[in-house]
């Protein structure tokens, strides 16, 4: 079963979503993360969606369990890339990222892992 | 070829769910709607194909043009034989779910469309109707 790559960055990790995620697919995505923060002793999760033109909230849950579990692994998450159309729709949908920051893009997004970290 | 104004997509599986997120995508597209009207409305399909999945034992989506006098809109029809809904005006509040999820499915396909419409009853299925008007 195909898989959403991981990468490494020091000890950030960065995942970037490309493609139209079946609910498997996202639940799997969310259990490879996990493991990865604490394979790896990461301090930062970069999930970039800017490929993503749909979030629903089964995406969204995925999201925020994946910023609680790395928040008790001692790991900060960015949410990067959020198209506006997705954002407005969030919203409406009423639903709430809890736990996450947002950035506009990769290079911001680890800024603010830096600064925080800090 | 004709473009039929009927299409009637099966909602079984993860993948038809996201067959089914394309389909409704490719119409909202032909029709000339915004994106983010687009957007809303894909993701409402999403919510409620996935309800359908969850609770409904899986159902079928019919997506349909229609016209209204000067308008034109789409409506889809979520159709599944399930167990039903007891209390619908329960599963319509914000945040309540018998399934673990957000709780946000049902509503939020209603604010995401301009007409909502659901029949449920226990043991009798569920049937989940919304529409979305182009602005002229």
């Amino acid at each position: 079963m195909d898989r959403i790559p991981i990468l490494k960055m020091g000890d950030l990790l960065l995942v970037t979503i490309q493609v139209d995620m079946h609910d498997r697919l996202a639940m799997t995505l969310q259990d490879d993360l996990t493991a990865r923060i604490v394979k790896d002793r990461a301090h930062g999760v970069l999930i970039d969606i800017s490929a993503l033109d749909i979030v629903d909230s089964f995406i969204g849950r995925m999201i925020s369990n994946t910023a609680s579990m790395a928040r008790i692994l001692d790991a900060r998450t960015v949410l990067v890339g959020m198209q506006p159309a997705v954002a407005i729709t969030l919203v409406e949908l009423g639903l709430r990222l809890e736990g996450v920051q947002t950035a506009l893009n990769v290079d911001r997004g680890i800024e603010l892992l830096r600064r925080s970290a800090a | 070829m004709a473009d039929p104004a009927v299409t009637v997509m099966s909602a079984r599986t993860d993948e038809d769910v996201v067959r089914l997120r394309k389909a409704v995508r490719d119409q909202m597209i032909a029709l000339g709607f915004s994106l983010i009207d687009q957007t809303k409305i894909v993701t409402a399909a999403s919510e409620l194909a996935r309800n359908m999945l969850r609770y409904g034992g899986g159902g079928d989506a019919h997506i349909e043009k229609i016209e209204s006098g000067m308008r034109r809109g789409l409506s889809l029809t979520f159709i599944d034989q399930g167990q039903g809904i007891a209390d619908i005006d329960l599963a319509l509040r914000d945040g309540y779910t018998s399934g673990g999820g957000m709780g946000l499915g049902l509503s939020g396909a209603k604010r995401l469309s301009d007409e909502f419409d659901i029949i449920s009853a226990p043991g009798e299925g569920t049937t989940v109707k919304i529409i979305k008007w182009k602005p002229f």
